[in-house]
């Protein structure tokens, strides 16, 4: 791993960080990856990494839940006619 | 004068209903406590301002003859825990401002009950961590010694406790969160089975591994909070059914001890207290068998891909755009970068990162399936050992409380706090931690605490064995 590869994560993460960041990052990320390593280098058979799931369904009806609108509303960092307001995507 | 030191939940609910103090005078004999201690321990994020309002609408159920036996008990709650219209900071600046707009399953059950909630305590930023060093409004310290921590990551729920702040509390449990700050602050903390209490409400961080917990000073005050916040929940798909789990009848349980995963990093004191409450629990008529968890040394390795990587999709949703901390920017993608780079603390971006990793094209394989094949080998090995034996006890960490700035810049030797206590979470385990006498560091008594896991859904067994241990 070096700094090209924190940059790139940090990018996929949409995560900021300054230059000082990155180099504590990729020293702190050696140190866990080397401690880790013992996963790779395990012999797990022909166990399956899957857990052994059961679905969960519910009924594709609809029910009302209560909530309070402006308890929500209020939390928008930024609003117009209570409608949260975001950049434009494209 | 209510000598708290003294009071459990069952003495308390006596008084009140013999109305030998009230609700109020309860709450104001804690609220007295926080207002002497919490300057400096920082165990309370916030002490609520709607109190009064709950001791008058608690103390109305004991006159009217719907009181339970929580109505009125003063409550701390993690600050990761949803309380409708407080704020839910999980212990990060990404959250300063955020008010829950409605209240976790498990909140809205103690509320049900009538409980009183006092405030919410301090945590490492959204769980991550063990000493409360990570949370962005600073370190909980530990009452029994102000240089050390507390534990983590419901560090401030534990100090609570062992301050006198609130008679119960309910914190969350990843990988020890509950257990590991417990035996640093000398309290009983219970990480249940996963599933058997709903995550709903709660800021998740490993949605595989977490389970909401609860702190208490014995094990009946403990027992009774875990009775009223248990079972399914339709807005948890991951909750179980009640009788989900078959319950082998054992006559008197059998105790079983890795004892080949206690050779290496274990304080020689606290090897010497384990040594000791082995001996008190043959005492007590115990039978213990050695028992082999061949795959259990590789939990800590892969609970640190797992996390990471649930961690790095979880926490995707903090984008500055919809609540939480925003700051500006030119672009869309501009905002998200600066408020997560800002918002989050470095240990959280640390996680995010390295589960970005493991989640990458070409390291998928390597890493998150490889440690969840392990997961399944512990959790096979776990299930082996309960075969032959009911109970499974370990210490619950290598010592006792570190100091603060110990560990702070090796996020391994940190993550190694996990090592008794994470295995539970891999496994779905329930598990308890009972304070098991002090030693001595510096000058000071410090706290040190055993761990006993359970079968899944057999959390009755823990407090079984917990309330004869609790007799010695």
């Amino acid at each position: 791993m070096d700094i090209k590869d924190v940059e790139s994560l940090a990018k996929l993460a949409r995560i900021e960080l300054s230059e000082e960041e990155k180099i504590e990052l990729l020293s702190d990320m050696k140190g866990i990856l080397e401690y880790v390593k013992v996963v790779e280098k395990t012999d797990v058979g022909n166990i399956a990494p899957e857990h052994s799931l059961t679905n969960v369904w519910r009924e594709d009806k609809i029910e009302s839940r209560e909530f309070d609108r402006e308890l929500i509303t209020e939390q928008f960092p930024d609003a117009r006619d209570g409608f949260l307001k975001v950049k434009k995507i494209l | 004068m209510i000598d708290l030191k003294k009071l459990t939940i069952e003495k308390a609910h006596e008084s009140l209903k013999k109305g030998e103090f009230t609700c109020k005078e309860l709450a104001d004999a804690y609220l007295e406590v926080i207002k002497k201690k919490n300057p400096e321990l920082n165990a309370y994020l916030e002490v609520f301002d709607d109190i009064l309002l709950q001791v008058e609408k608690a103390q109305k159920r004991f006159t009217n003859g719907t009181a339970t036996v929580l109505t009125g008990i003063p409550f701390a709650v993690k600050d990761n825990i949803l309380i409708e219209g407080h704020i839910c900071s999980s212990g990060s600046k990404i959250l300063e401002n955020y008010k829950a707009s409605y209240d976790a399953t498990v909140i809205k059950k103690i509320k049900n009950a009538g409980a009183v909630i006092l405030g919410r305590t301090n945590m490492d930023e959204f769980a991550m961590g063990v000493s409360t060093e990570n949370s962005a409004y600073g370190v909980t310290k530990n009452p029994h010694d102000t240089k050390r921590v507390s534990g983590g990551s419901s560090g401030g729920s534990t100090a609570c406790i062992a301050m006198g702040g609130a008679l119960v509390a309910l914190g969350t449990d990843t990988a020890g969160s509950c257990r590991q700050p417990a035996s640093f602050c000398g309290v009983v903390g219970l990480k249940p089975t996963y599933g058997i209490v709903s995550r709903n409400g709660l800021t998740a961080m490993g949605s595989s591994l977490d389970v909401a917990g609860v702190i208490g000073k014995n094990i009946l005050d403990v027992q009774t909070v875990f009775d009223f916040i248990k079972g399914h929940d339709e807005m948890d798909s991951t909750s179980i059914p009640d009788g989900f789990y078959k319950k082998k009848i054992a006559k008197k349980p059998v105790i079983g001890v890795p004892k080949h995963f206690l050779k290496e990093g274990l304080d020689e004191k606290m090897l010497l207290n384990f040594q000791e409450t082995i001996k008190k629990l043959e005492f007590l008529g115990y039978v213990i068998k050695d028992i082999e968890l061949p795959h259990v040394k590789y939990s800590v390795p892969s609970y640190y891909i797992i996390t990471p990587a649930e961690i790095s999709a979880n926490l995707a949703r903090f984008d500055g755009i919809r609540y939480g901390h925003n700051i500006e920017g030119e672009n869309l993608m501009e905002v998200y970068r600066k408020s997560r780079g800002k918002g989050f603390g470095k240990e959280v971006r640390r996680r995010i990162l390295l589960g970005t990793y493991v989640l990458s094209h070409g390291y998928h394989d390597a890493y998150y399936n490889k440690a969840n094949a392990i997961r399944n080998l512990i959790a096979n090995d776990y299930n082996k050992a309960f075969e032959k034996v009911d109970l499974i006890l370990t210490p619950t960490t290598t010592g006792p409380a570190f100091k603060i700035g110990e560990k702070v810049n090796d996020p391994v030797k940190m993550y190694l706090e996990d090592i008794f206590t994470g295995p539970a979470n891999m496994a779905g385990l329930p598990a308890i931690s009972i304070p098991s006498g002090f030693t001595e560091e510096e000058g000071k008594q410090l706290p040190l605490g055993i761990q006993f896991m359970a079968p899944h859904g057999r959390e009755d067994l823990l407090f079984e064995v917990g309330k004869k241990f609790e007799t010695l």
